[in-house]
């Protein structure tokens, strides 16, 4: 209910150059590694903290790296962690929305307040304190990413389950003799899957905010790995001392790339059946 | 009302006293040695008898059971602990510091609030127009851009390059007291900049819901009367939609208390969020645990509050479940 407000089409970067800067950001991350591998433990200290210009257009930072060169590097772990965070997030939400609206009742009920309380929790503290007792590490900011976004997938399976109940189809399948098993993986998993398939859509870019803000904080990926959240922090020092181009471009980076999946996710999700757009807010 | 109150803590405090099982345990399956973290440096020094009597006085060898309880007990009779990473008392530690993360909490959110209904409702008021579409196209762009990363182009813009604020800290480094200027003025930039990052959500939501109450039949039918369009607005179309979104502000206060860690970390502020930070690096689970919660609490606090607040200013509205 909190995020009705946000269901209504809002205006969106066009289509078309949504679906370019993803198209590029993705080919970079993978033509790039292939083409340009990049050194990660490799300084150059005859080029430190360079302004962008034509040879390296996002500048060097203070130890004469590559600005834009280990951005991209960065994108591809924040985009891997984002991903696969996400589809554990989805994991842990499909399984508890899924108890919901199967089970239905006071399990449902109770599931639900438990959610609602959940949500009111404060998941980027929470976050830190599963980083921090588990030892900061790309396992670590998984889990603790899956641990805090679940409640949104879980409120989409389980409403999606609900309002299939209802549904003639389902009463033909059960009046045609069709097991629990047969209902649940022929007539409601196909058509559960595509909003779970959105809702991690929609998840990923919170997962890389989530991942990027971890290792800002120095509580996310190893510090000597460029990746975005980490760039960003070394390139405070730079920063305070007027290289603005080492913190500003892998945040921009961020920025463009979460800005275009959102717009196609929120694209796709207005094709989607209108009733679910409410739930589906991330 | 005295119904719906326990209604609420019957799942509150199961939520609270869940959340507080899962961080024991996770701080149990930490690899972390409380004794070796005590003792610091002066663990290579010491014996192992040492290191033992240690963990004895401290029971960590206990059933994982007992030392919940323990702790627990120790929490409910306010004693927060030893912080690791500090080397004080976990109480003394938030207690220097909370006002700092509420001070700042509670201006960014008075901000936010006022800026987002005038704005909104200015946008709301001229769907389509130029002031409405530049509003949602930055609450877009802003929407995601990492907190964090505002703070820095904001301390690259205006306290680096035109010198404006300063860059961090809460006082002035040459300045021995705390002088109430000198707050304000290192607490714009910070306060601006969780204001921004927080806004679009509740600049979105009032827009929409008073572009949505300026078609009820009252709001129209007040036009018809010939009222002045600023009394139609601001005196009927947004007031129907402020009781909604005041009870959907304490729906929104978990973001603002992680924007605020990240904020107060990128200017150094000395608040809860940036030692929290700092205990975290030091895998410090008193000082990180006893955080965590009581923001969980203070937070689940003002929900209730808020609903509760909801339910005496409108009778229409019970709140099920």
């Amino acid at each position: 209910m909190a995020d009705l407000a946000l269901s209504r089409p809002r205006i969106r970067p066009g289509t078309p150059v949504a679906a370019l800067v993803l198209g590029a950001a993705v080919g970079a991350v993978l033509l790039v590694p292939l083409l340009l591998p990049l050194d990660q433990s490799a300084v150059a200290l005859d080029r430190t903290t360079l302004p962008p210009s034509p040879a390296h257009p996002g500048g060097t930072d203070d130890l004469g790296r590559d600005v834009l060169h280990r951005s991209i590097y960065g994108l591809r772990v924040s985009l891997l962690v984002g991903v696969v965070a996400a589809v554990a997030a989805a994991l842990v939400g499909g399984l508890i929305g899924g108890l919901a609206g199967l089970l239905g009742g006071w399990v449902d009920r109770i599931l639900m307040r438990v959610i609602d309380t959940i949500s009111a929790l404060p998941h980027l503290l929470l976050g830190i304190f599963i980083v921090a007792m588990l030892r900061p590490g790309l396992g670590a900011v998984i889990l603790s990413i899956g641990l805090t976004h679940w409640l949104s997938t879980a409120r989409i399976v389980r409403s999606e389950l609900l309002s299939l109940r209802t549904r003639p189809f389902i009463d033909a399948a059960i009046a045609g003799g069709a097991g629990r098993t047969r209902i649940l993986t022929r007539h409601l998993l196909p058509h559960v899957l595509p909003k779970i398939a959105l809702a991690v859509t929609l998840m990923i870019p919170h997962a890389v905010w989530h991942e990027t803000s971890l290792s800002f904080l120095g509580l996310g990926l190893p510090p000597h790995l460029a990746s975005l959240g980490n760039m960003i922090n070394d390139g405070q020092r730079s920063l305070l001392a007027g290289a603005w181009w080492s913190s500003i471009v892998p945040g921009a980076v961020i920025v463009a790339v979460t800005l275009a999946i959102a717009a196609l996710a929120g694209r796709w999700r207005d094709h989607l059946d209108p009733r679910v757009r409410a739930e589906l807010n991330l | 009302m005295i119904k719906v109150i326990g209604r609420r803590l019957a799942f509150a405090l199961p939520v609270l006293l869940a959340t507080s099982i899962g961080m024991f345990l996770l701080g149990a399956a930490s690899p972390m040695d409380p004794a070796k973290q005590y003792a610091g440096a002066a663990v290579f020094t010491m014996s192992e008898e040492n290191l033992a009597q240690i963990r004895a006085n401290w029971g960590v060898d206990d059933p994982l059971y007992v030392q919940y309880l323990r702790w627990l007990g120790n929490l409910l009779h306010g004693d927060l602990g030893w912080s690791t990473s500090r080397h004080e008392m976990v109480g003394d530690v938030i207690a220097a510091r909370a006002g700092w993360t509420l001070l700042l909490i509670g201006i960014t959110l008075g901000v936010v609030l006022i800026g987002s209904l005038v704005l909104g409702t200015l946008a709301a008021y001229r769907r389509g127009g130029l002031l409405d579409r530049g509003v949602r196209v930055a609450a877009y762009a802003v929407q995601s851009m990492p907190s964090f990363w505002l703070a820095l182009a904001a301390i690259a813009v205006f306290a680096i390059g035109l010198g404006w604020f300063p860059a961090g800290g809460l006082t002035d480094v040459r300045s021995t007291g705390v002088d109430v200027a000198d707050v304000a003025h290192h607490l714009v930039l910070p306060v601006a900049v969780l204001a921004i990052s927080q806004a679009p959500w509740f600049l979105l939501f009032v827009r929409d819901s008073v572009a949505e109450s300026l078609r009820e039949d009252h709001v129209l039918a007040a036009r018809a009367r010939g009222l002045a369009g600023r009394t139609v607005l601001f005196g009927h179309a947004l007031r129907t939609a402020l009781l909604p979104f005041l009870t959907l502000v304490g729906t929104h206060l978990p973001e603002l208390v992680g924007g605020s860690v990240l904020v107060e970390t990128v200017f150094s502020l000395p608040g809860l969020g940036a030692v929290s930070v700092h205990a975290a690096l030091g895998s410090d689970f008193p000082l990180l645990a006893a955080i965590t919660l009581i923001t969980t609490a203070v937070v689940l606090a003002a929900n209730l509050l808020t609903d509760l607040a909801y339910t005496a200013a409108d009778p229409r509205v019970r709140i099920d479940g």
